[in-house]
């Protein structure tokens, strides 16, 4: 247990280490890829709540990703343009303020998972699984096809949006805030893990018939994990989105909703810092791997089986010799 | 007769063509031990499943307090106070012993929706866990992991995370399957002290066991209801010896 904090403290003193050298050494573009790294770990750490403390596979977890990332691309492109988003019955204006985006991101993507949650938290194991495959990609094919906002081809946001007392065109300034965002968001799930919300929902992965006799409303428990879950996922796109300057339909493809899933594999399921050790490994993979090859996916497809066979408990299970997390 | 706690009346459950629960009627009395026995396939794990929920009768009904608890949850019977136990331990067994026992501590208090504060450093779940643990003499083990414990040592858990609600009533599932003759006579002898707390429905295969601590006995065979008396009646009732105890004893 105490050798798992140690490890937490080493993944997120690189994390800050490799940006900092970076900015003295002149290298933006490593802050980038930092950032990257970061704003991936926030949304496996959103996932993993469902996942990981939940049991609740959701292979759809890029609906809320997608919704995060729109949010802020339609608010960013109205403000660019200068076009309210509708004038009757009331007056929406876009914003390029970055925590309004958030905010509205966190609530588009919460009230998203909610109607999801609801639904497909009705089924269970693969049928859980599927549904919420097939919710992710009715967003995909629904902003492919909805010319208003680019359609297959994206929105571009020009500028990045603001940040009150902060130029978050400055690469370092932007890593810090969604470094910043990050710990905030740790520190929370830690909280809920610990929490009596947390137990049962743990208590419900493990052992379902136990928690409901003695009382707990399982589906409703399950139902409150996967709208926070899906609600930091949707934050982290719209930090990605900002990220990026640009916003395409690819942000709801399946495929984003399987890297975040391999971000959890990799690092240690239902682990705290297992996404943000994860979503680190994956950056640098595909940095490194992506400059050798473009089939890069291979190799990091045998590098997950390895972990997957090897290291129970992924890269922070297999370091720290302890199998599984409480949540098993 | 003293007003029934739990009461069942001509509850009636079929698979297709098979009748599971045929008119099934009983009841559970402050105080008491009430043992239902039944040959496999007898529906006994379709009628514990009606009582306490995830199966509904087709008619019918189940009354608990006073209350029809026909069409609830699971979960609000475990709230309005029917303590179950499992057949197999239905324990989180990544778990240790302490959280187990929270777990129902959290359920009991309706504390689920905190999001907050630690659970395990909460004084009065603490508490509550931990005089669960004393009467089933676990609390020693608090700190170990609920899967490294013994099998009856599991099976001393299953009976206080149901303590932990404080329950009404019990419905035990073979509390005593697979434990040894001296973990067996322990537990009978804590069920005696139990019941004055909460009456035991008890669905047990011991025989022995059965025979020494139910104050009253049901027989279930084929969905039916053949018998409901004292040991001594089951005993001697004909129709219960060649339909449960073997023929071989009748004749």
């Amino acid at each position: 247990m105490l050798r798992e904090r140690y490890i937490n403290i080493l993944i997120l003193a690189g994390l800050v280490l490799i940006p900092a050298y970076a900015y003295f050494a002149e290298e933006p573009f490593t802050i980038t890829l930092a950032t990257r790294a970061v704003i991936f770990a926030l949304a496996g750490v959103g996932l993993n709540l469902a996942l990981g403390q939940g049991g609740l596979v959701s292979f759809g977890h890029a609906a809320y990703f997608g919704m995060g990332g729109y949010a802020m691309g339609i608010l960013a492109s109205h403000a660019q343009n200068y076009e309210p988003i509708m004038e009757v019955p009331f007056l929406i204006e876009g914003t390029n303020s970055m925590p309004v985006i958030w905010l509205v991101a966190i609530v588009m993507s919460a009230l998203l998972a909610l109607v999801i949650g609801a639904l497909s938290l009705r089924t269970s194991g693969v049928y859980f699984i599927m549904v919420t495959l097939a919710f992710g990609q009715m967003f995909y094919y629904f902003t492919i096809s909805w010319p208003a906002y680019g359609g297959e081809d994206g929105l571009s946001i020009y500028v990045r949006n603001q940040f009150p007392g902060l130029n978050t065109l400055d690469p370092i300034q932007f890593f810090g805030i969604c470094f910043v965002i990050l710990l905030a968001v740790l520190f929370l799930v830690d909280r809920i893990n610990k929490s009596p919300f947390g137990l049962a929902l743990n208590g419900a992965h493990q052992q379902e018939e136990r928690a409901l006799t003695v009382g707990i409303n399982v589906y409703r428990v399950r139902l409150v994990a996967f709208v926070i879950s899906g609600a930091i996922t949707g934050l982290a796109g719209a930090l990605f989105a900002d990220l990026n300057r640009f916003v395409s339909p690819t942000m709801f493809s399946w495929q984003i909703s399987g890297e975040i899933m391999i971000f959890i594999i990799l690092g240690g399921v239902a682990r705290l810092f297992g996404p943000v050790a994860g979503a680190a490994l994956y950056i640098v993979l595909e940095h490194f791997l992506g400059g050798l090859s473009e089939y890069w996916f291979i190799y990091l497809g045998a590098i997950l089986l390895f972990v997957v066979l090897f290291a129970k408990g992924g890269i922070i299970g297999g370091l720290s010799k302890k199998e599984t997390g409480r949540a098993g | 007769m003293p007003d029934s706690i739990l009461k069942v009346s001509n509850i009636e459950k079929s698979f297709g063509a098979l009748k599971a629960s045929d008119g099934i009627s009983l009841d559970l009395v402050p105080g008491e031990i009430h043992a239902l026995i039944g040959p496999n396939g007898a529906g006994k794990s379709t009628l514990i499943k009606q009582i306490a929920g995830g199966l509904k009768p087709d008619a019918g009904s189940v009354q608990f307090l006073g209350h029809e608890i026909t069409g609830m949850s699971t979960a609000q019977r475990a709230r309005l106070g029917l303590g179950r136990t499992f057949q197999i331990s239905a324990l989180a067994m990544g778990f240790t012993v302490l959280e187990n026992a929270v777990l129902g501590a959290v359920g009991q208090s309706g504390s689920v929706f905190r999001f907050f504060k630690p659970a395990m450093k909460d004084a009065a779940l603490l508490a509550r866990a931990r005089s669960a643990l004393d009467r089933v003499n676990l609390r020693d083990y608090e700190n170990v992991v609920t899967s490294e414990l013994s099998h009856g040592q599991r099976r001393q858990l299953e009976v206080a995370v149901a303590l932990t609600l404080a329950p009404k009533a019990f419905l035990m599932d073979e509390p005593m399957a697979g434990m040894g003759g001296e973990g067996s006579k322990t537990l009978t002898n804590f069920l005696q002290e139990l019941k004055h707390e909460a009456p035991i429905l008890l669905v047990e295969h011991d025989m022995d066991a059965v025979f020494a601590c139910a104050d009253r006995i049901s027989v279930l065979v084929y969905g039916k209801i053949i018998a409901t008396g004292s040991v001594e009646e089951i005993r001697a009732h004909p129709e219960v010896r060649v339909a449960y105890l073997g023929e071989e004893d009748a004749a």
